[in-house]
């Protein structure tokens, strides 16, 4: 569309850029508690105002969102909380790790239990002192132990646990009814064995299911890694990672005939797409199209809210041990120089509150790590949570090296691989000496931390 | 590019240039003064960083380290050199340069002279073909993310519909580049047809009519007299092109999660700094990345420079 001369004469742009400007002014002055504002002049959000920083998105933001409503409504009104939800993954932990460093950082911020160590010894967390314990009126026996360790790093406690989130299986119940594998009780009979899974896989084709299970492959290296640690977390073998990240340990032949299996899942024996992303394998399940789904606790919203008829157990034992992927969210507080006694109440305050929320945010599927919600009778109630709350036992974290943790390169370079091999795209043997030649080459990169 | 204007009118060697530049007298010093607001912040935030980025490249720089570092000498370099994935990055960049850069340029001047033609209603394919550029990166890759999607998105649809999909497009190392590329082909194309479309309008229509007296078909009025007389539109349409194909970073990072998956198969050389330097904390190395990146660049701008140079001398003549 081309402006004709005359339409609008010089004086009068002038004077509505002007307008706007004014206006914009008017806004930034007004609204001295914005973050614009905020950065715009440099000065701290209004006092009074918690900032809390975090990667929940989907369901768990939906979630969260209803849990802040609760502390907003309990501690003075919209302004006493600010949330605000970034890209999941490395570019959160830049964002965290950059807004630090820059002196900037939020009041509070969620992290991942795996990731801890390293923003530790970057020096981006303070510590939990045990005075700070005090005043969120908890100790060491208020969290379950698996919860505890995971915040524990070089003997101190750097973080409050929130959740255990483990890999679960979620099973469609009509199908698997109508494919004879659930018990009397209605739920998923007991599967041991790789044969055992096998064969339930199979079953649930047979019962009219396209897929017999499902789980992410495509554009997700994390999702990968996920599925491929709860099956080799089973297995007596050797770490991916030992020394802190500066040896590579894994085992070739027990990891290629990991994957081998799994491309046999998703390839020859066809009991899987071997093309389908992570918001795919929801939709193929969702839809009632699989008998299985292999993901996080977390979607638990998602199948609720498709309705689409399921329960959720701990994954089967398909090898030696029993062993589940898993992480924990924790909340933990960012060096902040000069932080007012206040201030830091007032974020212990809001972290006392997130905990005892516990029992919402387990509505979204991941198990609370405070003992008193875990063992309320809301949450053994609660189903199908308590249905698989026993993974949080026999739950395996990610190995520790600064590369590693929830959504890093070790994910993305170890996750990547996996996904090729599924997709028959890459062979077993070459994706293990891939996967070994990019992590040697981090383990004899210089740590920077 | 004051020589072209003189073809003609003077017989000027191939190899001079006739700059007119007024001499520096002391009017120059209202001029510094009026550069000192823009070379202030210049020199804060484009040399200073650069120096920054070259001494850090001999360092084992930390993000969260305070100061420099230790000293690395040429380790930084070594690194890089080495690192498959820094030369995967590279190749990526340049496939992904001559995937977007020759489309773009061929497709923007078919557009404009088919355009050019259209006698009503310009104004309607105009807007159409613009429209896209105005998008913010991050709009644009999620549009097209999602039409990517396999088993959900509309393009996976339609290659389903043709016998060959599901395929996860942006999960294969081998379609990933050309798909990320198809997107920024759609995203940008309305620049530069809007420049060839400028270009053709300052073409003198009595040309075209003398050359239709003479007999001269449509396509060889395209071929002889359109086609050479935007060469000027083209160079600099190439020339900002390849630049900001080097330059690609954000629909990338947001398409790929970040990851500029699967296996690197789409991570291109800015992504790799930035990650090395934020999400790795390790300024000295990806310094260095940004060193070696520059000198490639600059390199082969050397290159051309001289072969255009010959070439322009060649058509003053």
């Amino acid at each position: 569309m081309a402006v004709r001369p005359g339409t609008m004469s010089r004086r009068r742009l002038l004077e509505l850029g002007g307008a706007a400007l004014g206006v914009g002014a008017v806004g930034l002055t007004a609204g001295c508690g914005s973050s614009v504002a905020a950065g715009v002049v440099g000065a701290p959000p209004s006092p009074g105002t918690t900032t809390f920083w975090n990667l929940w998105g989907g369901s768990d933001g939906r979630r969260a969102e209803s849990m802040y409503d609760a502390y907003r409504a309990a501690n003075g009104g919209p302004a006493s909380l600010e949330a605000i939800t970034f890209a999941w993954g490395n570019p959160y932990y830049t964002k965290l790790s950059l807004a630090t460093i820059g002196g900037r950082p939020p009041d509070i911020a969620v992290a991942h239990a795996s990731r801890l160590p390293t923003l530790v010894r970057a020096g981006i967390l303070e510590e939990i002192t045990p005075a700070d314990l005090a005043a969120a009126n908890l100790t060491q026996d208020s969290f379950s132990p698996t919860a505890w360790k995971a915040v524990t790093v070089d003997d101190t406690v750097r973080a409050f646990p929130f959740d255990v989130g483990p890999l679960v299986l979620y099973y469609n119940t009509d199908i698997c009814g109508k494919a004879g594998l659930l018990g009397p009780d209605g739920k998923l009979a007991p599967i041991q064995g790789v044969e055992a899974f096998e064969k339930a896989m199979a079953a649930g084709k047979q019962a009219g299911a396209k897929y017999g299970a499902v789980w992410p492959v495509g554009g997700d290296p994390a999702s990968n890694w996920r599925w491929f640690q709860t099956l080799h977390a089973q297995k007596n073998s050797a770490p991916f990672l030992s020394d802190n990240g500066h040896s590579v340990t894994l085992d070739d032949d027990e990891v290629a005939k990991t994957l081998e299996l799994m491309s046999k899942w998703t390839g020859p024996q066809g009991y899987a797409p071997g093309s389908v992303d992570y918001a795919g394998s929801l939709s193929v399940f969702g839809s009632g199209d699989a008998a299985f789904l292999v993901v996080g606790v977390w979607e638990i919203t998602t199948m609720q809210e498709v309705g689409v008829p399921f329960g959720m157990t701990t994954f089967p034992q398909l090898f030696d041990k029993p062993g589940v992927w898993a992480d924990s969210h924790v909340l933990a507080l960012p060096a902040q120089p000069g932080r007012s006694a206040e201030s830091r109440a007032r974020t212990l305050g809001f972290a006392r509150f997130m905990l005892d929320e516990g029992l919402t945010w387990a509505g979204g599927g991941s198990l609370p790590a405070l003992r008193s919600v875990q063992e309320s009778e809301g949450f053994r109630n609660l189903k199908p949570q308590a249905d698989y709350a026993p993974s949080g036992d026999i739950a395996v974290y990610d190995p520790t090296a600064w590369f590693a943790g929830a959504g890093s390169n070790f994910q993305i370079a170890v996750g990547s691989q996996i996904a090729l091999v599924q997709q028959g795209l890459a062979t077993p043997r070459d994706a293990v000496a891939s996967m070994r030649s990019q992590l040697t080459r981090y383990a004899e990169t210089p740590d920077p931390l | 590019m004051t020589t072209t204007t003189n073809v003609g009118t003077r017989p000027v060697p191939a190899t001079t240039t006739t700059r007119t530049a007024p001499p520096l007298d002391s009017s120059g010093r209202a001029a510094w003064g009026f550069l000192a607001p823009f070379g202030l912040f210049y020199v804060l935030f484009i040399l200073g960083p650069l120096a920054y980025q070259f001494v850090s490249s001999f360092f084992a720089t930390s993000l969260v380290r305070p100061g420099i570092g230790p000293v690395l000498g040429l380790g930084n370099y070594v690194e890089v050199l080495t690192s498959s994935v820094f030369w995967i990055s590279v190749r990526n960049t340049l496939v992904f340069t001559v995937l977007t850069a020759v489309p773009l340029v061929l497709l923007g001047l078919i557009l404009a002279i088919l355009v050019n033609r259209v006698s009503r209603a310009q104004w309607l394919f105009r807007l159409a073909f613009f429209a896209p550029y105005v998008l913010p990166s991050a709009t644009m890759a999620l549009i097209w993310y999602f039409l990517y999607s396999p088993e959900l998105g509309l393009i996976d649809s339609l290659l389903s519909a043709l016998g060959v999909g599901p395929a996860a497009v942006l999960g294969n190392p081998l379609t990933v580049l050309p798909a990320i590329a198809l997107s920024t082909i759609w995203w940008t194309l309305g620049f530069n047809f809007v420049l060839y479309l400028a270009g053709l309008q300052e073409i003198p229509r009595d040309l075209y009519e003398a050359a239709s007296l003479d007999g001269a078909s449509t396509w060889e009025q395209i071929r002889y007299i359109t086609v050479p007389l935007l060469a000027r539109t083209t160079t600099l349409v190439l020339v900002l092109q390849i630049i900001n194909s080097l330059k690609v970073f954000d629909q990338i990072f947001i398409m790929t999660g970040g990851a500029g998956g699967p296996d690197n198969a789409s991570i291109p050389v800015l992504m790799y700094v930035y990650n090395t330097s934020f999400t790795d904390y390790r300024v000295g190395a990806a310094s260095a990345a940004s060193m070696v990146f520059f000198l490639l660049i600059l390199g082969v701008s050397a290159v051309w420079l001289t072969l255009t140079r010959r070439n322009q001398g060649q058509v003053n003549r």
